[in-house]
């Protein structure tokens, strides 16, 4: 087992996942971001201080400003095809094969567990840390939700939530492994899990709150946010499914052959 | 009750760091740039100035999670 069998597996999970996560995300999701970027128009089109707000904060397309920009803007059709499936193909091949190496450092580090269940325990911290907690502070909003005034600090926000759970995680991880030998299995869970738990609600509640909601339809946010975790969760899940499946493979083929050896060099 | 799990009878060997490193950096650094393009570039801070990137992610850019506008 070497850095690259694992880089090259990761890569592939990842490519693989991102397909059924844009799949998920092409039917799932952009019927809402269309419903969203129909409110945005409604409330562009009425009164003339939205539209000034907007123009200077961010430019975002959709057909009134296309044609106002002059078509160097992408249209919306190729936004929910192509550009959806770039933006989900490249994010999920980079993280197939950061979860690849990362799955390679765990491999016979954490207590006596097999590759293949190491690989799968780096996936679900890496979801956790890297996807779910970020979602549960700062939720993913479709498009007419927050002033482009704030997009500055919303995303630092949301690095600097996803920054520390991803340390917390990295951490917890650490701390198990001393404690494994020490307390056994299910008291070392017990005791990382929750530690982790405390840590990531104390950021949560540390960090401010952002609302800029406004009198955006509750059942288009709604559905939209269901949407993107569904993306994530499809793209996360199939990543470690894909390439738990790999290791495990991977793994019984070297066994295979180090047994091999050992009996020809017995004869 | 704190033993069962995953016991194999052979230990697992594991990967030296000092061949995982020089991977690991180059991996993740790759990863870092990819993402931030998808995620962030051009809509927070702009190093190609414009909006082309983002236009053209927009869509992976909300439904994946990331404060879009
Ligand atoms: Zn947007």
């Amino acid at each position: 087992m070497t850095p690259r069998n694992f880089l090259v597996r990761g890569l592939l999970a990842g490519f693989i996942a991102s397909l059924f996560s844009f799949a998920v995300a092409y039917t799932v999701g952009e019927p809402q971001v269309d419903a969203a970027i129909a409110v945005e128009e409604a409330n562009a089109a009425a009164p003339a201080d939205a539209t000034a707000e907007h123009s200077d904060g961010h430019s975002h397309s959709h057909a009134d400003e296309d044609a106002e920009a002059g078509g160097t803007e992408v249209s919306r059709e190729k936004q929910s095809t192509l550009g959806l499936a770039t933006g989900i193909l490249t994010v999920g091949t980079a993280l197939g094969g950061v979860i690849g190496l990362a799955s390679a450092f765990a491999v016979g580090r954490i207590g006596r567990l097999r590759p293949s269940q190491s690989t799968a325990l780096v996936a679900l911290v890496g979801y956790v840390s890297f996807s779910l907690v970020p979602f549960l502070k700062y939720p993913a909003n479709p498009p007419a939700v927050g002033s482009g005034d704030t997009i500055g600090d919303r995303t630092l926000y949301y690095f600097i939530v996803q920054g520390i759970a991803i340390l917390a995680a990295i951490v917890a991880v650490l701390v198990a492994r001393r404690l494994l030998d020490r307390i056994g299995t299910y008291r070392t869970v017990l005791a990382t899990a929750g530690g982790y738990l405390v840590v990531v609600i104390v950021m949560a509640l540390a960090m401010p709150t952002v609302n800029e909601l406004g009198d955006f339809p509750a059942d288009t946010l709604w559905y939209f946010r269901l949407a993107s975790l569904l993306t994530n969760v499809t793209l996360w899940a199939g990543i470690g499914i894909v390439l738990v499946g790999l290791i495990g493979r991977l793994y019984e083929q070297e066994s295979v052959k180090a047994a091999r050896r050992e009996l020809a060099a017995s004869l | 009750m704190s033993q069962v799990t995953a016991t194999p009878e052979v230990e697992i060997p594991a990967i030296p760091v000092a061949q995982l490193a020089p991977w690991a950096a180059f991996v993740f650094l790759v990863a870092a740039i990819v993402l931030f393009f998808i995620s962030a570039d051009q809509g927070a801070v702009s190093i190609p100035s414009g909006t082309a990137i983002h236009e053209w992610v927009h869509d992976g850019r909300h439904l994946l999670g990331f404060p879009c506008h």
